[in-house]
Protein backbone atom coordinates (compact mmCIF):
# COMPACT_ATOMS: atom_id res chain seq x y z
CA UNK A 1 0.00 0.00 0.00
CA UNK A 2 1.00 3.64 -0.71
CA UNK A 3 0.65 4.64 2.63
CA UNK A 4 2.76 2.30 4.30
CA UNK A 5 5.41 2.73 1.86
CA UNK A 6 4.92 6.48 3.09
CA UNK A 7 4.99 5.98 6.38
CA UNK A 8 8.39 3.54 6.09
CA UNK A 9 10.12 6.05 4.12
CA UNK A 10 12.34 8.10 5.99
CA UNK A 11 11.65 12.00 5.84
CA UNK A 12 13.79 15.31 6.78
CA UNK A 13 12.03 18.16 8.08
CA UNK A 14 13.88 21.69 8.87
CA UNK A 15 11.77 23.69 10.74
CA UNK A 16 12.05 27.22 11.79
CA UNK A 17 10.32 27.68 14.87
CA UNK A 18 7.91 30.09 16.42
CA UNK A 19 9.42 33.79 17.21
CA UNK A 20 6.77 34.19 19.97
CA UNK A 21 8.54 31.38 21.92
CA UNK A 22 11.57 31.81 21.28
CA UNK A 23 13.54 31.25 17.82
CA UNK A 24 15.30 27.93 17.43
CA UNK A 25 15.30 25.57 14.57
CA UNK A 26 14.45 21.99 14.71
CA UNK A 27 14.77 19.44 12.77
CA UNK A 28 14.12 15.84 12.65
CA UNK A 29 13.38 12.34 11.37
CA UNK A 30 10.70 10.38 10.98
CA UNK A 31 11.35 7.04 11.23
CA UNK A 32 8.37 4.46 10.40
CA UNK A 33 5.61 5.72 13.02
CA UNK A 34 8.03 7.69 15.50
CA UNK A 35 10.36 10.26 15.44
CA UNK A 36 12.94 8.22 17.74
CA UNK A 37 15.50 11.37 18.54
CA UNK A 38 15.21 13.75 21.07
CA UNK A 39 14.01 17.70 19.00
CA UNK A 40 16.49 19.44 21.25
CA UNK A 41 18.83 17.12 23.05
CA UNK A 42 18.00 18.53 26.12
CA UNK A 43 15.77 16.54 28.34
CA UNK A 44 11.74 16.93 28.78
CA UNK A 45 10.65 18.48 31.92
CA UNK A 46 6.97 16.53 33.07
CA UNK A 47 6.08 19.66 34.99
CA UNK A 48 6.21 21.99 32.35
CA UNK A 49 5.16 20.07 30.15
CA UNK A 50 1.59 19.30 32.07
CA UNK A 51 1.62 23.11 32.30
CA UNK A 52 1.81 23.53 28.67
CA UNK A 53 -0.76 20.68 27.51
CA UNK A 54 -3.12 23.19 30.05
CA UNK A 55 -2.62 26.08 28.51
CA UNK A 56 -4.98 27.46 26.55
CA UNK A 57 -2.97 29.32 24.36
CA UNK A 58 -0.54 26.63 23.62
CA UNK A 59 -1.02 22.99 24.29
CA UNK A 60 -4.64 23.11 24.76
CA UNK A 61 -5.10 19.44 24.77
CA UNK A 62 -7.78 19.37 27.46
CA UNK A 63 -9.39 20.75 24.03
CA UNK A 64 -9.91 17.47 23.22
CA UNK A 65 -8.38 14.55 25.69
CA UNK A 66 -9.70 13.66 28.68
CA UNK A 67 -6.28 13.75 30.65
CA UNK A 68 -5.45 12.81 34.50
CA UNK A 69 -5.50 16.88 35.29
CA UNK A 70 -8.45 16.73 38.12
CA UNK A 71 -8.21 20.42 39.37
CA UNK A 72 -9.31 21.35 35.27
CA UNK A 73 -12.57 21.23 34.45
CA UNK A 74 -14.44 20.19 31.13
CA UNK A 75 -12.52 17.80 29.38
CA UNK A 76 -12.81 17.61 25.82
CA UNK A 77 -13.77 13.96 23.89
CA UNK A 78 -12.86 14.46 20.72
CA UNK A 79 -9.59 12.43 20.91
CA UNK A 80 -9.10 9.48 23.32
CA UNK A 81 -8.44 9.82 26.94
CA UNK A 82 -5.04 9.88 27.46
CA UNK A 83 -4.63 8.15 31.05
CA UNK A 84 -2.55 5.79 30.00
CA UNK A 85 -0.19 6.70 27.19
CA UNK A 86 2.47 6.76 29.14
CA UNK A 87 2.38 2.85 28.99
CA UNK A 88 0.95 2.60 25.43
CA UNK A 89 3.14 4.47 23.46
CA UNK A 90 7.35 4.97 23.57
CA UNK A 91 8.64 8.56 23.17
CA UNK A 92 9.58 8.45 19.74
CA UNK A 93 5.45 7.61 18.98
CA UNK A 94 4.42 10.50 21.23
CA UNK A 95 6.99 12.61 19.55
CA UNK A 96 5.07 12.10 16.39
CA UNK A 97 2.13 12.34 17.04
CA UNK A 98 2.69 15.78 18.62
CA UNK A 99 5.05 17.26 15.73
CA UNK A 100 2.72 16.19 13.00
CA UNK A 101 -0.51 13.37 13.31
CA UNK A 102 -0.90 14.09 9.64
CA UNK A 103 1.66 11.46 8.67
CA UNK A 104 -0.45 9.35 11.03
CA UNK A 105 -3.74 10.08 9.38
CA UNK A 106 -3.61 12.92 6.60
CA UNK A 107 -7.71 13.12 7.84
CA UNK A 108 -6.40 13.85 11.72
CA UNK A 109 -8.33 16.72 13.43
CA UNK A 110 -5.14 16.90 15.94
CA UNK A 111 -2.88 19.63 14.71
CA UNK A 112 0.71 19.49 14.72
CA UNK A 113 2.46 21.56 16.70
CA UNK A 114 5.79 21.97 15.30
CA UNK A 115 3.82 23.33 12.24
CA UNK A 116 5.35 26.55 11.18
CA UNK A 117 4.10 26.54 7.55
CA UNK A 118 0.24 27.54 7.60
CA UNK A 119 -2.74 27.71 5.05
CA UNK A 120 -4.07 31.25 5.64
CA UNK A 121 -2.97 32.06 9.30
CA UNK A 122 -3.67 35.01 11.19
CA UNK A 123 -0.99 37.58 10.80
CA UNK A 124 -0.18 37.49 14.60
CA UNK A 125 0.18 33.51 14.32
CA UNK A 126 1.91 33.31 10.68
CA UNK A 127 5.23 31.21 10.51
CA UNK A 128 5.39 30.29 13.98
CA UNK A 129 4.64 27.28 15.70
CA UNK A 130 2.34 26.32 18.10
CA UNK A 131 5.01 24.97 20.40
CA UNK A 132 8.56 25.55 20.45
CA UNK A 133 10.72 22.14 19.87
CA UNK A 134 11.43 22.50 23.86
CA UNK A 135 8.11 22.73 24.84
CA UNK A 136 6.94 19.51 22.51
CA UNK A 137 9.51 17.51 24.57
CA UNK A 138 7.95 18.77 28.28
CA UNK A 139 4.76 17.50 26.53
CA UNK A 140 6.27 14.05 25.57
CA UNK A 141 7.89 13.66 28.94
CA UNK A 142 4.72 14.40 30.69
CA UNK A 143 2.87 12.18 28.63
CA UNK A 144 5.25 9.26 29.41
CA UNK A 145 4.10 9.60 33.19
CA UNK A 146 0.57 8.67 32.74
CA UNK A 147 0.42 5.48 33.43
CA UNK A 148 -2.75 5.24 35.04
CA UNK A 149 -6.17 3.96 33.41
CA UNK A 150 -9.54 6.03 32.78
CA UNK A 151 -12.38 6.35 34.92
CA UNK A 152 -14.32 9.17 34.71
CA UNK B 1 -29.37 -2.14 -26.19
CA UNK B 2 -33.03 -1.89 -27.23
CA UNK B 3 -34.51 1.23 -28.14
CA UNK B 4 -37.50 0.03 -26.17
CA UNK B 5 -35.79 -0.66 -23.32
CA UNK B 6 -34.20 2.35 -23.26
CA UNK B 7 -37.42 4.27 -23.96
CA UNK B 8 -38.62 2.99 -20.92
CA UNK B 9 -35.90 3.37 -18.94
CA UNK B 10 -35.83 7.08 -19.78
CA UNK B 11 -39.44 7.37 -19.00
CA UNK B 12 -38.62 5.81 -15.32
CA UNK B 13 -36.20 7.94 -14.99
CA UNK B 14 -37.60 11.24 -15.62
CA UNK B 15 -40.66 9.95 -13.31
CA UNK B 16 -38.39 9.16 -10.51
CA UNK B 17 -36.89 12.62 -11.34
CA UNK B 18 -40.58 14.01 -11.39
CA UNK B 19 -41.32 12.16 -8.23
CA UNK B 20 -37.89 13.66 -6.44
CA UNK B 21 -38.92 17.01 -7.45
CA UNK B 22 -42.07 16.84 -5.05
CA UNK B 23 -40.92 15.78 -1.94
CA UNK B 24 -38.76 18.50 0.17
CA UNK B 25 -35.23 17.54 -0.67
CA UNK B 26 -33.40 16.72 2.48
CA UNK B 27 -29.74 16.72 3.32
CA UNK B 28 -29.18 12.97 5.11
CA UNK B 29 -28.19 12.73 8.28
CA UNK B 30 -28.80 16.38 8.82
CA UNK B 31 -30.11 17.79 12.10
CA UNK B 32 -30.45 21.26 13.47
CA UNK B 33 -28.12 22.72 16.19
CA UNK B 34 -31.42 22.71 18.27
CA UNK B 35 -30.94 18.91 18.81
CA UNK B 36 -27.59 19.18 20.62
CA UNK B 37 -28.67 22.30 22.88
CA UNK B 38 -29.47 21.84 26.68
CA UNK B 39 -32.78 21.25 27.85
CA UNK B 40 -32.51 24.85 28.96
CA UNK B 41 -31.77 26.28 25.72
CA UNK B 42 -33.88 24.61 23.75
CA UNK B 43 -36.87 25.54 26.13
CA UNK B 44 -36.04 29.30 25.92
CA UNK B 45 -35.98 29.33 21.99
CA UNK B 46 -39.37 27.40 22.26
CA UNK B 47 -41.27 29.75 24.29
CA UNK B 48 -41.79 32.99 22.31
CA UNK B 49 -41.72 34.75 25.53
CA UNK B 50 -38.06 33.80 27.19
CA UNK B 51 -36.92 33.73 23.28
CA UNK B 52 -34.41 36.80 24.23
CA UNK B 53 -34.22 36.93 20.50
CA UNK B 54 -37.85 38.15 20.31
CA UNK B 55 -36.25 41.65 21.91
CA UNK B 56 -34.71 42.16 18.17
CA UNK B 57 -37.80 40.74 16.32
CA UNK B 58 -39.87 43.62 18.07
CA UNK B 59 -37.30 46.05 16.71
CA UNK B 60 -37.93 44.50 13.29
CA UNK B 61 -41.95 44.74 14.19
CA UNK B 62 -41.10 48.68 14.45
CA UNK B 63 -38.92 48.92 11.56
CA UNK B 64 -41.48 47.17 9.37
CA UNK B 65 -43.98 49.80 9.69
CA UNK B 66 -41.82 52.58 9.94
CA UNK B 67 -41.49 55.40 6.65
CA UNK B 68 -38.37 55.70 6.06
CA UNK B 69 -36.27 57.27 2.85
CA UNK B 70 -37.36 59.76 0.51
CA UNK B 71 -40.00 57.56 -1.20
CA UNK B 72 -42.18 58.02 1.83
CA UNK B 73 -42.60 54.45 2.43
CA UNK B 74 -42.04 51.52 4.99
CA UNK B 75 -42.03 47.90 4.22
CA UNK B 76 -45.53 47.21 4.91
CA UNK B 77 -46.34 49.81 2.22
CA UNK B 78 -45.74 46.90 -0.32
CA UNK B 79 -45.41 44.17 1.72
CA UNK B 80 -47.99 43.77 3.75
CA UNK B 81 -48.39 44.94 8.07
CA UNK B 82 -46.51 43.38 10.58
CA UNK B 83 -49.41 43.15 13.70
CA UNK B 84 -47.67 43.50 16.56
CA UNK B 85 -49.52 42.83 20.04
CA UNK B 86 -52.43 41.14 18.62
CA UNK B 87 -53.81 37.67 19.21
CA UNK B 88 -50.90 34.95 20.01
CA UNK B 89 -50.97 33.07 16.63
CA UNK B 90 -50.56 35.84 14.46
CA UNK B 91 -48.43 38.02 16.61
CA UNK B 92 -45.41 37.80 14.68
CA UNK B 93 -46.76 37.25 11.50
CA UNK B 94 -46.50 40.01 8.18
CA UNK B 95 -50.57 39.32 7.15
CA UNK B 96 -51.24 41.22 4.11
CA UNK B 97 -54.76 41.44 5.23
CA UNK B 98 -54.39 43.81 7.35
CA UNK B 99 -52.20 46.37 5.85
CA UNK B 100 -54.32 49.80 5.48
CA UNK B 101 -51.28 51.52 3.84
CA UNK B 102 -52.79 51.64 0.42
CA UNK B 103 -49.72 50.25 -1.39
CA UNK B 104 -49.72 48.65 -4.63
CA UNK B 105 -48.83 45.06 -4.53
CA UNK B 106 -48.36 43.04 -1.77
CA UNK B 107 -45.83 40.51 -1.60
CA UNK B 108 -46.20 37.96 1.14
CA UNK B 109 -43.49 37.18 3.33
CA UNK B 110 -44.37 33.34 4.05
CA UNK B 111 -41.62 31.49 3.09
CA UNK B 112 -39.45 33.49 1.72
CA UNK B 113 -36.53 32.57 3.91
CA UNK B 114 -36.56 29.20 2.74
CA UNK B 115 -34.96 29.80 -0.32
CA UNK B 116 -32.41 32.23 0.15
CA UNK B 117 -29.37 32.98 -0.83
CA UNK B 118 -30.68 33.43 -4.31
CA UNK B 119 -28.86 34.33 -7.49
CA UNK B 120 -28.21 38.08 -8.42
CA UNK B 121 -28.59 38.58 -12.01
CA UNK B 122 -27.54 42.06 -11.83
CA UNK B 123 -24.08 41.17 -9.61
CA UNK B 124 -23.62 37.62 -11.36
CA UNK B 125 -23.29 37.19 -7.19
CA UNK B 126 -25.34 35.05 -4.81
CA UNK B 127 -27.29 37.65 -2.83
CA UNK B 128 -28.31 36.87 0.81
CA UNK B 129 -31.61 38.09 2.59
CA UNK B 130 -29.51 40.95 4.52
CA UNK B 131 -28.48 42.21 1.13
CA UNK B 132 -32.24 41.81 -0.41
CA UNK B 133 -33.87 43.81 2.34
CA UNK B 134 -31.04 46.64 1.73
CA UNK B 135 -31.85 46.42 -2.14
CA UNK B 136 -35.51 47.59 -0.81
CA UNK B 137 -34.42 50.11 1.50
CA UNK B 138 -32.12 51.47 -1.15
CA UNK B 139 -34.00 50.87 -4.40
CA UNK B 140 -37.96 51.01 -3.18
CA UNK B 141 -37.46 53.32 -0.01
CA UNK B 142 -34.54 55.50 -0.91
CA UNK B 143 -33.97 54.88 2.16
CA UNK B 144 -30.04 54.21 3.73
CA UNK B 145 -28.68 51.09 3.42
CA UNK B 146 -28.60 49.25 6.80
CA UNK B 147 -25.30 47.95 8.66
CA UNK B 148 -25.02 43.72 8.41
CA UNK B 149 -25.10 43.69 11.90
CA UNK B 150 -27.16 46.51 13.17
CA UNK B 151 -30.01 45.89 15.47
CA UNK B 152 -32.04 46.59 12.51
CA UNK B 153 -31.05 44.66 10.01
CA UNK B 154 -31.04 41.50 12.32
CA UNK B 155 -34.51 42.24 13.57
CA UNK B 156 -36.23 43.00 10.13
CA UNK B 157 -34.18 39.57 8.93
CA UNK B 158 -35.66 37.89 11.86
CA UNK B 159 -38.70 38.21 11.55
CA UNK B 160 -38.80 38.47 7.48
CA UNK B 161 -37.32 34.76 8.60
CA UNK B 162 -39.71 34.18 11.26
CA UNK B 163 -42.48 34.09 8.29
CA UNK B 164 -40.99 30.80 6.98
CA UNK B 165 -40.54 29.29 10.43
CA UNK B 166 -41.17 25.48 10.33
CA UNK B 167 -40.97 25.31 6.40
CA UNK B 168 -37.85 22.97 5.18
CA UNK B 169 -35.03 25.24 3.61
CA UNK B 170 -34.87 24.36 0.06
CA UNK B 171 -31.45 24.12 -2.60
CA UNK B 172 -30.20 23.20 -5.29
CA UNK B 173 -27.03 25.10 -5.89
CA UNK B 174 -25.12 21.37 -6.01
CA UNK B 175 -26.46 21.02 -9.85
CA UNK B 176 -24.92 21.95 -12.59
CA UNK B 177 -28.10 24.00 -13.90
CA UNK B 178 -28.29 26.10 -10.95
CA UNK B 179 -26.22 29.53 -11.49
CA UNK B 180 -25.21 29.26 -7.81
CA UNK B 181 -23.56 26.51 -8.84
CA UNK B 182 -20.07 28.21 -8.79
CA UNK B 183 -20.83 30.01 -5.47
CA UNK B 184 -21.58 26.33 -4.02
CA UNK B 185 -18.48 24.55 -5.43
CA UNK B 186 -16.43 27.60 -3.81
CA UNK B 187 -17.92 27.50 -0.84
CA UNK B 188 -17.91 23.51 -0.51
CA UNK B 189 -13.67 23.95 -1.15
CA UNK B 190 -13.64 27.01 1.34
CA UNK B 191 -15.45 24.66 3.71
CA UNK B 192 -13.47 21.55 3.26
CA UNK B 193 -10.42 23.74 3.33
CA UNK B 194 -7.53 23.26 6.02
CA UNK B 195 -6.55 27.14 7.13
CA UNK B 196 -5.02 28.70 10.36
CA UNK B 197 -2.14 28.15 12.61
CA UNK B 198 -4.23 24.91 13.99
CA UNK B 199 -4.50 23.78 10.51
CA UNK B 200 -8.21 23.11 10.85
CA UNK B 201 -11.02 23.08 8.25
CA UNK B 202 -14.81 23.67 9.05
CA UNK B 203 -15.33 20.09 8.21
CA UNK B 204 -12.64 18.63 10.44
CA UNK B 205 -15.27 20.15 13.72
CA UNK B 206 -19.00 19.81 12.10
CA UNK B 207 -18.80 17.32 9.60
CA UNK B 208 -16.09 14.75 11.75
CA UNK B 209 -17.55 15.53 14.93
CA UNK B 210 -20.98 16.24 15.78
CA UNK B 211 -21.99 15.38 18.64
CA UNK B 212 -18.81 15.76 20.76
CA UNK B 213 -17.36 17.74 23.12
CA UNK B 214 -15.01 20.25 22.40
CA UNK B 215 -13.56 21.71 25.87
CA UNK B 216 -17.17 22.51 27.26
CA UNK B 217 -18.69 23.07 23.85
CA UNK B 218 -21.38 20.25 22.40
CA UNK B 219 -19.89 20.44 18.51
CA UNK B 220 -22.91 20.33 16.00
CA UNK B 221 -23.28 20.13 12.29
CA UNK B 222 -23.41 23.71 12.25
CA UNK B 223 -26.22 24.12 10.35
CA UNK B 224 -27.46 27.53 9.22
CA UNK B 225 -31.43 27.42 9.96
CA UNK B 226 -31.63 29.31 13.02
CA UNK B 227 -30.10 31.94 11.90
CA UNK B 228 -29.84 34.84 12.98
CA UNK B 229 -29.27 33.14 15.97
CA UNK B 230 -29.19 34.56 19.71
CA UNK B 231 -25.90 33.29 21.22
CA UNK B 232 -25.56 33.07 24.89
CA UNK B 233 -22.04 33.81 25.28
CA UNK B 234 -22.45 37.18 23.13
CA UNK B 235 -25.56 38.10 24.77
CA UNK B 236 -27.14 39.25 21.74
CA UNK B 237 -27.82 37.71 18.25
CA UNK B 238 -25.29 37.24 15.09
CA UNK B 239 -25.23 36.66 11.79
CA UNK B 240 -24.17 33.23 10.37
CA UNK B 241 -21.03 35.57 9.24
CA UNK B 242 -20.25 36.28 12.58
CA UNK B 243 -19.96 32.66 13.01
CA UNK B 244 -17.89 32.48 10.40
CA UNK B 245 -15.67 34.62 11.12
CA UNK B 246 -15.53 33.32 15.32
CA UNK B 247 -14.62 30.14 14.22
CA UNK B 248 -12.17 31.61 11.60
CA UNK B 249 -10.58 33.14 14.06
CA UNK B 250 -10.84 30.22 16.50
CA UNK B 251 -8.30 27.95 14.51
CA UNK B 252 -5.87 31.36 14.06
CA UNK B 253 -7.25 32.17 10.47
CA UNK B 254 -7.50 34.93 8.68
CA UNK B 255 -11.45 35.87 8.98
CA UNK B 256 -13.17 37.70 6.03
CA UNK B 257 -15.47 40.42 6.32
CA UNK B 258 -19.49 40.10 6.85
CA UNK B 259 -20.82 40.34 3.32
CA UNK B 260 -17.66 39.00 1.31
CA UNK B 261 -17.84 37.07 -1.38
CA UNK B 262 -15.74 34.30 0.69
CA UNK B 263 -18.91 34.33 3.24
CA UNK B 264 -21.67 34.67 0.80
CA UNK B 265 -20.27 31.28 -1.03
CA UNK B 266 -20.18 29.40 2.33
CA UNK B 267 -23.92 30.14 2.77
CA UNK B 268 -24.51 28.62 -0.58
CA UNK B 269 -22.67 25.56 0.32
CA UNK B 270 -23.85 25.38 3.89
CA UNK B 271 -27.71 26.66 2.81
CA UNK B 272 -27.96 23.17 0.50
CA UNK B 273 -26.28 21.62 3.45
CA UNK B 274 -28.95 22.56 5.42
CA UNK B 275 -31.51 21.63 2.69
CA UNK B 276 -34.51 20.01 4.23
CA UNK B 277 -33.79 21.37 7.54
CA UNK B 278 -36.93 23.86 8.90
CA UNK B 279 -36.24 27.02 9.61
CA UNK B 280 -36.30 27.91 13.39
CA UNK B 281 -35.22 31.52 13.41
CA UNK B 282 -34.61 33.17 15.53
CA UNK B 283 -32.73 29.91 17.99
CA UNK B 284 -30.96 30.46 20.86
CA UNK B 285 -27.82 28.50 21.35
CA UNK B 286 -24.78 28.58 23.75
C1 LIG C 1 -8.54 19.39 17.96
C2 LIG C 1 -8.47 18.22 18.77
C3 LIG C 1 -7.15 17.76 19.35
C4 LIG C 1 -6.23 18.50 20.06
C5 LIG C 1 -6.26 19.98 20.37
C6 LIG C 1 -5.23 17.57 20.48
N1 LIG C 1 -5.52 16.32 20.04
FE1 LIG C 1 -4.44 14.64 20.39
N2 LIG C 1 -5.75 13.55 19.25
C7 LIG C 1 -6.90 14.04 18.69
C8 LIG C 1 -7.57 12.96 18.00
C9 LIG C 1 -8.89 13.06 17.24
C10 LIG C 1 -6.79 11.80 18.18
C11 LIG C 1 -7.09 10.38 17.64
C12 LIG C 1 -6.25 10.06 16.45
C13 LIG C 1 -6.50 10.96 15.27
O1 LIG C 1 -7.67 11.09 14.84
O2 LIG C 1 -5.55 11.56 14.78
C14 LIG C 1 -5.65 12.21 18.98
C15 LIG C 1 -4.64 11.35 19.39
C16 LIG C 1 -3.66 11.70 20.28
C17 LIG C 1 -2.70 10.77 20.83
C18 LIG C 1 -2.65 9.28 20.55
C19 LIG C 1 -3.51 8.61 21.58
C20 LIG C 1 -3.72 7.14 21.36
O3 LIG C 1 -4.27 6.52 22.26
O4 LIG C 1 -3.38 6.63 20.29
C21 LIG C 1 -1.90 11.47 21.67
C22 LIG C 1 -0.75 10.94 22.50
C23 LIG C 1 -2.33 12.84 21.65
N3 LIG C 1 -3.41 12.94 20.79
C24 LIG C 1 -1.77 13.86 22.37
C25 LIG C 1 -2.16 15.19 22.30
C26 LIG C 1 -1.50 16.25 23.02
C27 LIG C 1 -0.32 16.06 23.92
C28 LIG C 1 -2.15 17.39 22.69
C29 LIG C 1 -1.82 18.80 23.14
C30 LIG C 1 -0.46 19.22 22.94
C31 LIG C 1 -3.23 17.04 21.79
N4 LIG C 1 -3.20 15.69 21.59
C32 LIG C 1 -4.13 17.94 21.26
C33 LIG C 1 -7.35 15.33 18.75
C34 LIG C 1 -6.69 16.39 19.35
C1 LIG D 1 -41.90 50.34 -2.96
C2 LIG D 1 -42.25 48.99 -2.62
C3 LIG D 1 -41.36 48.23 -1.67
C4 LIG D 1 -40.93 48.59 -0.42
C5 LIG D 1 -41.17 49.88 0.30
C6 LIG D 1 -40.20 47.46 0.08
N1 LIG D 1 -40.18 46.46 -0.83
FE1 LIG D 1 -39.42 44.64 -0.60
N2 LIG D 1 -39.90 44.16 -2.49
C7 LIG D 1 -40.63 44.96 -3.35
C8 LIG D 1 -40.80 44.29 -4.60
C9 LIG D 1 -41.51 44.84 -5.82
C10 LIG D 1 -40.18 43.03 -4.46
C11 LIG D 1 -40.10 41.92 -5.48
C12 LIG D 1 -38.99 42.16 -6.40
C13 LIG D 1 -38.79 41.00 -7.29
O1 LIG D 1 -39.70 40.20 -7.46
O2 LIG D 1 -37.68 40.88 -7.77
C14 LIG D 1 -39.62 43.00 -3.13
C15 LIG D 1 -38.94 41.92 -2.61
C16 LIG D 1 -38.56 41.80 -1.30
C17 LIG D 1 -37.95 40.65 -0.73
C18 LIG D 1 -37.62 39.36 -1.48
C19 LIG D 1 -38.82 38.52 -1.68
C20 LIG D 1 -38.51 37.27 -2.42
O3 LIG D 1 -39.46 36.51 -2.64
O4 LIG D 1 -37.34 37.01 -2.75
C21 LIG D 1 -37.73 40.91 0.58
C22 LIG D 1 -37.12 39.96 1.60
C23 LIG D 1 -38.19 42.25 0.83
N3 LIG D 1 -38.68 42.76 -0.33
C24 LIG D 1 -38.13 42.87 2.06
C25 LIG D 1 -38.44 44.20 2.24
C26 LIG D 1 -38.22 44.89 3.48
C27 LIG D 1 -37.68 44.27 4.74
C28 LIG D 1 -38.62 46.17 3.27
C29 LIG D 1 -38.54 47.32 4.25
C30 LIG D 1 -37.20 47.55 4.82
C31 LIG D 1 -39.09 46.27 1.91
N4 LIG D 1 -38.96 45.06 1.32
C32 LIG D 1 -39.60 47.42 1.34
C33 LIG D 1 -41.11 46.19 -3.07
C34 LIG D 1 -40.89 46.90 -1.91
C1 LIG E 1 -12.16 23.54 16.20
C2 LIG E 1 -13.49 23.19 15.83
C3 LIG E 1 -14.26 24.11 14.88
C4 LIG E 1 -13.91 24.43 13.61
C5 LIG E 1 -12.68 24.00 12.83
C6 LIG E 1 -15.00 25.22 13.11
N1 LIG E 1 -15.95 25.40 14.07
FE1 LIG E 1 -17.79 26.22 13.82
N2 LIG E 1 -18.21 25.90 15.76
C7 LIG E 1 -17.37 25.29 16.67
C8 LIG E 1 -18.00 25.25 17.96
C9 LIG E 1 -17.39 24.67 19.23
C10 LIG E 1 -19.27 25.86 17.80
C11 LIG E 1 -20.36 26.02 18.87
C12 LIG E 1 -21.08 24.71 19.00
C13 LIG E 1 -21.61 24.25 17.68
O1 LIG E 1 -22.64 24.78 17.20
O2 LIG E 1 -20.96 23.39 17.04
C14 LIG E 1 -19.39 26.22 16.40
C15 LIG E 1 -20.52 26.78 15.83
C16 LIG E 1 -20.67 27.05 14.49
C17 LIG E 1 -21.89 27.51 13.88
C18 LIG E 1 -23.23 27.77 14.58
C19 LIG E 1 -24.18 26.60 14.50
C20 LIG E 1 -25.54 26.89 15.09
O3 LIG E 1 -26.38 25.99 15.12
O4 LIG E 1 -25.80 28.01 15.53
C21 LIG E 1 -21.63 27.68 12.55
C22 LIG E 1 -22.60 28.16 11.49
C23 LIG E 1 -20.24 27.32 12.34
N3 LIG E 1 -19.69 26.93 13.54
C24 LIG E 1 -19.59 27.38 11.14
C25 LIG E 1 -18.25 27.05 10.96
C26 LIG E 1 -17.55 27.24 9.73
C27 LIG E 1 -18.15 27.80 8.46
C28 LIG E 1 -16.27 26.80 9.92
C29 LIG E 1 -15.12 26.85 8.95
C30 LIG E 1 -14.74 28.18 8.53
C31 LIG E 1 -16.19 26.32 11.28
N4 LIG E 1 -17.40 26.50 11.89
C32 LIG E 1 -15.05 25.75 11.84
C33 LIG E 1 -16.14 24.72 16.40
C34 LIG E 1 -15.51 24.75 15.17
Amino acid sequence: MKYSKILSTTFVFALTCAAAFGVQAASYKVVGETIPQSLTGKAGDPANGRAVAIHRQKGNCLACHQMPIPEQQFHGEVGPPLHDVGSRMKAGELRLRVVDPKVLDKDSIMPGFLNAKHNLAQKKWAGKSMLSAQEIEDVVAYLLTLKGSYTK
Amino acid sequence: MKLKTLTSMVVALSAGALLAACQVDKAPDSVSGYTFATKDTQAMQDDNFSNPAMLWVGIGEEEWIKKDGSAGKSCASCHGGAKPGSDEEGMYAIDPVLDTSGGATKISMKGVATKYPIFDKASKKPMVLEERINLCRTKNMKAKAWKWESDQMMGTTMLVKMQSRGMPIMSTADQASSPLNGAWKAGMKFFNERRGQMDMACKNCHDDYPGTRIRANMLTQAQVNGFPTFRLKWQKPGTIHRRYAGCNKMVRAKHFKRGSNEYKNLEVYMTWRSRGLKVETPAVRN
